[in-house]
């Protein structure tokens, strides 16, 4: 479908006036500051204003009443106690939820940090290292609901007899096996999806990672190599161990992002064959069953999962400064 | 410092002209229609819109502008239509978030009732109720009723247990047209003696994935323990996994879950939730499959250039019940509800609830009402003229797609996943057992 500027004029003006808004109280704030000596503490209190308004009306507040909403029965408005967590952690369909996120929070950070390493080890003395890191980067380039789509095609299903579409039956009838439903057998449907979010983000790791390594002094390496160290050695005693705050980093963002992995689920499967996790299934029990109290409960439960993460990055950050 | 001033004073003076610049200018310079005669009842509303949301997109939300777009030239009412195929989630966003279309179509009567409780729905005028009462049975008002008021009016209706079939195929093999369920089951056994598997489906359908078996289930079920047991089991006054809930469900087994008897023209019957459910009925073109429950909006998903009827490319019949005399339909419908009640949403709503637009809206394209003002010749083809006979014919007993009746949940979502489960191999106890845990207890 096209793109109607007449029919969307409501949409944009909102659009506008939001901007508009968000400009005038910008300008009015540098107006202020401009108007005489003002005390420092004043100012940044003036300046960080926007911020911490926008940050109490679109986060503090609504999180307040997610909070509220997982005690309280779907229409909000009788106290329920603990039941949806109690629900939480009964449901067969939720605990479902909770074993694919634990598996893919263990999974996508230990093999995207560990095939980042190794590709941004494997390349860092090439000639074509910027080649070869752009390549790897590409996935990143393209968003969650392209790559679900991409591997969606990757694993797609027809008869044995028929053309394949999908290249991975494509392969294995090509080497004389049958036919898969790769993302219909559970459990192993879970560890397709992973893969699917896993060659998103190894360009990531490996570029900020290759940036680390060439970062970590010639003079070191060179000691090492003088001492008799092997290459293996060079690289587990010396390599690793100087890059361990980018390989946090890495970890850690990656942790993060995988607690909310909710497109490549959506796209792929749909959270059917026993694939949901935490994040999708908290939309569909909030928006499609209208089961607002199950969602909330398992919203509370994504923040106190990613929170201490969240956390300790920041603490590590502010020690590293 | 002085620049800082002069700049943020620039910032804000091209924002304020910017604004005033792209004020609101409404006014509808719609050309007047021909004929106005048939919309004067509705009155005029110039310089008014209506904002309409609903899940149909493409052709068929151009059918339903085109079918409207005399009326809004007539009253002067600017209906702006927006089709959305998240509509089922993002209705609720909507309405939650403030920004709640002024009439919207609902597939499911349980959403309707959700919002109908919330008390963000507008009961039907005296009119409306007036217009549906003379233009629906009893039944089709029923299902947009909420506690005694009435919340909508049916928009379309669709019949779901129609078996596809080739004629061609039946001539060549000499077989008939089945009149009972037994005579099914024997036709079933012949074709599949004849080495070619006879019954086809398919159940991927993104989130919905599943929901061509539930469709199954709830046919067999209506057809083996009649309509009472039925509405029984969709309002849960009986379990899910009541006996004869699971009978029906093993009677369905016996066919989908069946390596002999499906899934024809794709391998294994767990092949089934691979195949899209467009594409499930395509091998009976080919002769690779003879049978193929779907509804009657399957007349849409045949390839470009299918005859459609008794001696063309396909047809179809209605899935046979126990007896010849009984004449059990499944079916679904779209109803149109509203948020607002201005008087130009409450015109619209009067239009949509008159013989008059459904028998517009058919002469455009594909489309079946349960209005009994319709009339069949307008059809745009067979299986929506015998569908039209169906829904008017005093002796079809008519039922709601359960599915779409039960709570979210479980109709949305339990029993679709149950559904594939159960054919990708769990057995039937466990599957109903867990669909009955999972219906909310208040």
């Amino acid at each position: 479908m096209s793109f109607d500027v007449v029919a969307q004029q409501p949409k944009l003006l909102h659009l506008l006036q939001g901007v508009a808004a968000f400009s005038a109280v910008v300008g009015l704030i540098l107006l202020a500051l401009h108007r005489g000596p003002v005390r420092r503490r004043g100012a940044a209190c003036l300046l960080l204003a926007p911020a911490l308004s926008l940050l109490t009306v679109g986060l503090l507040l609504p999180g307040l009443r997610t909070l509220g909403l997982s005690f309280m029965d779907d229409e909000g408005d009788a106290w329920v106690g603990i039941d949806n967590y109690v629900w939480m952690f009964t449901d067969p369909e939720a605990l479902t939820a909770l074993r694919n996120t634990l598996v893919w929070v263990v999974l996508v950070p230990l093999l995207v940090t560990g095939i980042g390493l190794l590709y941004a080890a494997a390349v860092i003395r090439s000639r074509f290292r910027a080649l070869a890191l752009s390549l790897v980067l590409l996935p990143m380039t393209i968003s969650f609901v392209g790559a679900g789509l991409v591997w969606r095609f990757v694993y797609a299903y027809r008869p044995a007899g028929a053309e394949q579409i999908g290249l991975l039956n494509e392969l294995v009838v090509a080497f004389g096996g049958g036919p898969r439903q790769w993302l219909v057998e559970s459990p192993w449907n879970v560890l397709f999806l992973v893969v699917a979010m896993v060659w998103t983000q190894a360009g990531f790791a490996a570029v900020l990672l290759a940036g680390a390594i060439a970062a970590v002094p010639g003079e070191i390496v060179e000691a090492a190599r003088l001492d008799g160290a092997s290459s293996r050695q060079i690289f587990w005693r010396v390599t690793v161990p100087s890059i361990r705050p980018t390989l946090l980093v890495v970890v850690l963002s990656e942790v993060i992002g995988t607690f909310k992995a909710f497109d490549i689920v959506k796209t792929m499967t749909a959270g059917q064959f026993d694939t949901g996790v935490i994040a999708h299934e908290m939309v569909n029990q909030s928006f499609r069953y209208g089961r607002t109290g199950h969602g909330a409960a398992l919203a509370v439960l994504l923040f106190l999962l990613v929170a201490p993460v969240v956390a300790h990055q920041v603490r590590a950050q502010r020690r590293a400064r | 410092m002085r620049f800082g001033a002069r700049l943020a004073l620039a910032v804000i003076a091209i924002v304020v002209t910017a604004t005033a610049c792209v004020a609101p200018s409404d006014g509808s310079s719609r050309a007047e229609a021909g004929d106005c005669g048939p919309y004067a009842r509705y009155g005029r509303h110039p310089a008014t819109h209506v904002a309409v949301y609903a899940s149909n997109r493409d052709r068929e939300a151009d059918l339903f502008e085109a079918t409207w777009a005399d009326f809004a030239a007539c009253t002067g009412i600017d209906v702006q239509y927006e089709g959305d195929g998240e509509f089922e989630a993002q209705i609720q966003l909507r309405v939650e978030g403030g920004h709640a279309p002024d009439v919207a179509f609902f597939a499911q009567p349980g959403l309707l009732e959700r919002f109908a409780r919330a008390g963000r729905l507008e009961p039907a005028s005296a009119e409306l109720v007036s217009l549906a009462e003379q233009g629906w049975s009893a039944d089709w008002n029923g299902y947009a009723t909420v506690d005694g008021t009435l919340y909508g009016t049916p928009l379309v209706a669709n019949v779901k247990s129609f078996v596809w079939y080739s004629p061609a195929f039946f001539r060549d093999r000499g077989l008939t047209v089945p009149h009972t369920w037994a005579e099914l089951m024997e036709l079933t056994e012949r074709v599949a003696a004849s080495g070619v598997t006879p019954w086809c489906a398919g159940l991927e359908s993104g989130e919905a994935t599943g929901w061509p078996v539930t469709d199954w289930i709830e046919d067999v079920l209506l057809r083996q323990q009649g309509p009472d047991v039925y509405d029984q089991w969709v309002s849960h006054r009986i379990p899910f996994n009541d006996p004869r809930v699971i009978r029906a469900m093993d009677t369905v087994g016996s066919v989908l879950k069946n390596d002999r008897y499906a899934n024809g023209g794709y391998g294994p019957a767990r092949s089934m939730a691979s195949i899209a459910y467009q594409d499930a009925g395509r091998p009976i073109l080919s002769g690779d499959c003879a049978l193929h429950l779907q509804a009657s909006f399957y007349a849409e998903h045949w390839p470009k250039g299918t005859r459609i009827g008794p001696d063309e490319d396909v047809f179809a019949f209605l899935l046979p019940g126990t007896d010849p005399s009984s004449r059990p339909v499944l079916g679904g419908g779209v109803f149109t509800a509203a948020f607002a009640d201005r008087p130009e949403v409450r015109a619209f709503r009067e239009y949509l609830a008159s013989a008059d637009f459904a028998n517009a809206r058919m002469k455009k394209g594909p489309f079946v009402s349960a209005n009994k003002g319709v009339d069949p010749a307008n059809a745009a083809g067979p299986i929506d003229r015998l569908s039209i006979q169906l829904l008017q014919d005093p002796r079809t007993q008519f039922r709601f797609d359960g599915s779409d009746l039960m709570p979210a949940a479980v109709g949305a979502g339990t029993f679709w996943k149950g559904s594939v489960d159960w054919i990708t191999g769990k057995d039937t106890e466990s599957v109903a057992a867990a669909i009955e845990r999972s219906w909310p207890s208040h």
